[in-house]
Parts: C-alpha cells; structure tokens; sequence
C-alpha cells in the first residue's frame, strides 16, 4: 500500500528531516511510525498525502508513484486518503455534520447519499446524534473523533493519522486507537505517528521506528 | 458528479455565500457602494449625453435653408425652384418669399421706411425657404443639400446658420468618448475593488481552504463560494448604480426641462429605461465575477496545506 525508496526530504530551511528512507506498508496492515520528535513522522505523513514531496527518492502509494500526479491530480488523489490531524483542523464555525460531509461534497457526492453516510461514519466513532453541535462544544476527545469520522466517511483504504492521541488523556488515547483497530480489522490498512510508546505497548501492531530520518532499528511486529 | 448533486451544491453554495455577506453587512455594503458609485457616474453622464443628443436632433431640425435666387427673369424661377427642391427626398418643404414680400417685412421689422422709400429698384433677392427632412436634418445631411442647392441654376446664395449645432455636435461626439473611458477605467476600479475584497475574504478563510484541499476540494471547489459573492457585490453595486441614477435624474429634471423651456424645446429628461437597467445589472454582476475570479484564482492556489 505504502512504499518509500531511498526518501530525501530537505525542507527549505535546510533542515533535513528524512535522508534516504525504505520501508513499506502492505496492503491491510496497521502500523506504528514512532520516534523522538523531529525524527521525521510528521514528514512521511505528509510526503504521503502530497501535502510535500521528496527532495529525492519515490514514494508509491496503491501502487501509484505519487512523482507522476500533478498538481491537477492531487484533489483526486487525497479523496482515495482518509488524515487524521493531531490539532483536528475542523471547521469551527460549522456543525459536526458538516466538517464530517466536508470530504463527501467536494467530491460531487449526492446529498441524499451524504446525510447516510455522515451518520454512518458518526456511528462509527460513537458521535450518533452530535450532528448539530459545533465542535467547540465538544470535548477534545470528542473533536479527534469527528476528526476521524472526517477520515473514514469517505470508505478510503488508506488512513494516516498524526499523533491523533497527542492531547488526550491516558484512557482517551486507548478507546482511539482501539478505534483505528477497528478499521484496519474491516480491511483498512492504517499508518499511525505516535510518540506514545506505552500506547501501542498495548497493540499488537508492527512499529516502524525512526531516528534522524532513517529507520532506528528493526521494524518489527509488536508482541 | 451526477448534475443533480452539481446544481444541488452549486444552489447552496450561491445561498451560502449570500449568508456570509449578511454576516458582515457594513463591509459588504461599503464595497457595494463603492461599486455603486463607480458605475453611477458614466452612467449619469451617458443618461444625459444621451439627452443632450435628442435636444440637438431637434434644434437642427429646426434649421432651416434659405436659398437666395437670382431676381431677373422673374419671380417664376423661385418658384420653379421651389417646385424642383420639393421633389427631393431630403425636402420636406419649401416655401417662396419673393422679394415684394421681403421687402415689406424688411419695411415693418426695421423702420426704415423712408430710407428704402428712396430706393428705386427693390435690392432684395427671391428667398426659397428649404426645410430638410427629419432624416435629413443631421450636419453631413444639411451639409450635401447645401451643396446640391448651391450648383443649382440660378442660385446667388445658400445660407444655414446651423455652425454652431455642428460645434455642440463635435463636443458631444467628444463627450461621449470622455464617457466611454471614464467608463472603462470605472470598470475596471470595481473589478480592482472587488478583487482586493475577495482577496481579504480569502485571507480571512485561509485556515478553512487548507482543510478544504487537504480533504480533496480542487482549486475550482475552493473558488466557487468566492466567484459566488464576487457575484452578490457586482448584483449590489449595480442595484445601487441604478438607483443612484434614478435619484439624479429626478433631481434633474426640473431645472434641465426649465432650461429647455427657455430655448423652446419640449424636451423630457429620459432616465436609463428597464431595459438599460439589465444592461447595467448584467454589466456589474459580470464586474463583480471578474473581479473575484482574478483575486480567487490568485489568492487560492498560493495557498498550500501544511
């Protein structure tokens, strides 16, 4: 789903934040980037979901080398991704409803369709009847979770998500990642940047750990 | 994009951006009224150019060619003359004063009775008044019946004060470009006015068109609200224009008509018209969307998630 070969990525402040990085992700997998902050997690994220793009090396994602879309294509490639941010970035001045349906209309999605599948991706994370409430009324866990409800409505195979625990508290932080759990269990493969070692302690899952944008080590499968 | 959710998103999208116009009223009304006034002064002084014309259309009009004819052979050849003028297509009458008659005018009007009484002969020429047609009244039609009256047997001379029409006519021809440029650099201060709007509305946005693209909105998506109220401040401003014109033509009318009064003419200042009003709606909601689409275009694809 996911592969990087010998990934540069030099941002114009000089910094270095990944220098010559291979690793992949397969098809249905659920991973764990973690590392020490700087350590380039954020950089993948974004080198995936062509927010950046390499100063050197390819990335592929579905089997697409992301170098050949351009600009024109990249709406339509970020519709195939479901990103979840660390600060949310909700709209808001805008109920719950539609930061979630944000995804499904600019992709040309009938309304009629929108309203079913809203409230099916609100169901998901537990949010069912929270529709009308803007997100400042929520709680913080509450706001990740329209969030994530925002990542998945549109049924992508790929979801990312940039330390979607960072704010929240010890239990929080578990119920959402049992979440993202839940999705890569119905087939969704799910690559998570955390620092939150003691977190994924907890989750079977594989860790790819970064130090001074290459691999740290092993990357291995949790026990 | 099946076009029912295309014409579903397009609706709400046009409504929405109308809501966010309420939302801030006093600077959506600022930059309509800008526009408004942008546009209400060609338009007020094309309205009465456009006066002016028909006023002068009926002052040559009124001009009338007298053409003296040699007296010799008779009174007879004025009035074949006559007979022959009022043949022309650009004829539409002539009219003899004979010499005997001019005289006697001459006699009445000036008070040199005895003066002329010591005249033998009478100096005066035969007159045949020549009233163009109304298609004919125009300075190039005058101007070629001179010309043809001029070469006709018999003539002494062909007289038409109607210079200074001529001259009034060139002015406006003047005017009325002063008008089109005055109208063209207006034009192009609202699409400047708008554009600086939107741009601003843009900055105030830019978290929410990050979120936007990031989720996948194209360049066109992110636009579309903007277009949209670029759309309401042209509708607006033109609205205002128009209203604007109205209220000067009604302050107008009554001095401009006086005046008129004054020189004999039955003139009646004439406002923009339904019709001119569309034309000026039409003109500045198209403004108003060049406007933003220049800012938005811009403004939307410098702006990159992080």
């Amino acid at each position: 789903m996911i592969r990087f070969e010998q990934v540069h990525k030099r941002y114009p402040n000089g910094r270095e934040a990944l220098a010559g990085l291979s690793f992949a992700v397969e098809d249905g997998e659920m991973a764990f980037l973690t590392g020490h902050s700087g350590a380039g997690k954020s950089s993948i994220l974004k080198l995936i979901a062509l927010i950046e793009r390499p100063t050197r090396g390819q990335v592929f994602v579905g089997d697409q080398n992301t170098a050949g879309i351009k600009p024109r294509g990249i709406p339509q490639f970020r519709r195939q991704l479901g990103v979840v941010f660390q600060d949310h970035k909700l709209l808001l001045d805008r109920p719950v409803a539609d930061n979630v349906a944000l995804p499904l209309i600019v992709a040309g999605t009938p309304t009629r369709e929108i309203d079913k599948r809203v409230r099916a991706a609100l169901d998901q994370v537990g949010l069912l009847g929270k529709e009308k409430s803007k997100p400042l009324e929520l709680s913080a866990g509450e706001q990740q979770r329209v969030g994530i409800a925002r990542a998945i409505v549109g049924k992508p195979k790929l979801l990312i998500a940039d330390e979607p625990t960072g704010n929240l508290d010890p239990d929080l932080a578990l119920d959402t990642m049992r979440l993202f759990k839940r999705f890569n269990e119905v087939g969704v493969t799910v690559v998570i940047a955390t620092h939150d070692v003691h977190l994924i302690d907890q989750f079977g899952a594989r860790r790819i750990v970064l130090g001074e944008g290459r691999l740290a080590g092993p990357s291995t499968a949790a026990a | 994009m099946n076009l029912q959710a295309w014409v579903a998103r397009h609706a709400q999208t046009f409504v929405g951006s109308l809501g966010r116009i309420v939302q801030y009223p006093v600077a959506a009304l600022m930059t309509m009224a800008v526009i408004g006034v942008a546009l209400a002064l060609p338009l007020l002084l094309s309205v009465l150019l456009q006066n002016s014309r028909t006023a002068t259309a009926e002052w040559s009009q009124a001009f009338d060619i007298s053409v003296y004819v040699d007296r010799k052979p008779g009174a007879a050849r004025a009035q074949a003359l006559a007979h022959q003028l009022r043949s022309r297509t650009d004829v539409a009458a002539a009219r003899v004063i004979t010499a005997d008659e001019a005289l006697l005018r001459f006699r009445d009007a000036s008070g040199f009775d005895n003066a002329l009484d010591a005249l033998l002969d009478n100096p005066l020429p035969d007159t045949v008044v020549v009233t163009p047609t109304l298609s004919a009244s125009t300075p190039q039609g005058t101007a070629l019946l001179k010309n043809a009256i001029a070469a006709m047997p018999g003539v002494l001379t062909v007289q038409i004060d109607a210079g200074w029409v001529e001259r009034l006519t060139a002015m406006l021809a003047i005017l009325h470009r002063i008008i089109w440029l005055t109208g063209a650099l207006l034009s192009l201060g609202v699409v400047l006015v708008v554009a600086n709007t939107i741009r601003l509305d843009i900055l105030n946005r830019r978290a929410e068109i990050e979120v936007l693209k990031l989720v996948g909105a194209t360049d066109g998506f992110a636009r579309r609200p903007f277009l949209y109220s670029g759309v309401w401040y042209g509708l607006g401003g033109g609205l205002l224009a128009v209203f604007l014109v109205a209220i000067a033509v009604a302050v107008l009318t009554r001095p401009i008509e006086r005046l008129a009064a004054l020189y004999g003419s039955p003139l009646r200042l004439r406002g923009l018209g339904f019709g001119w009003d569309l034309v000026v709606l039409a003109a500045a909601i198209g403004l108003g969307w060049a406007g933003s689409w220049v800012a938005a275009s811009w403004h939307i694809r410098a702006i990159d998630p992080k």
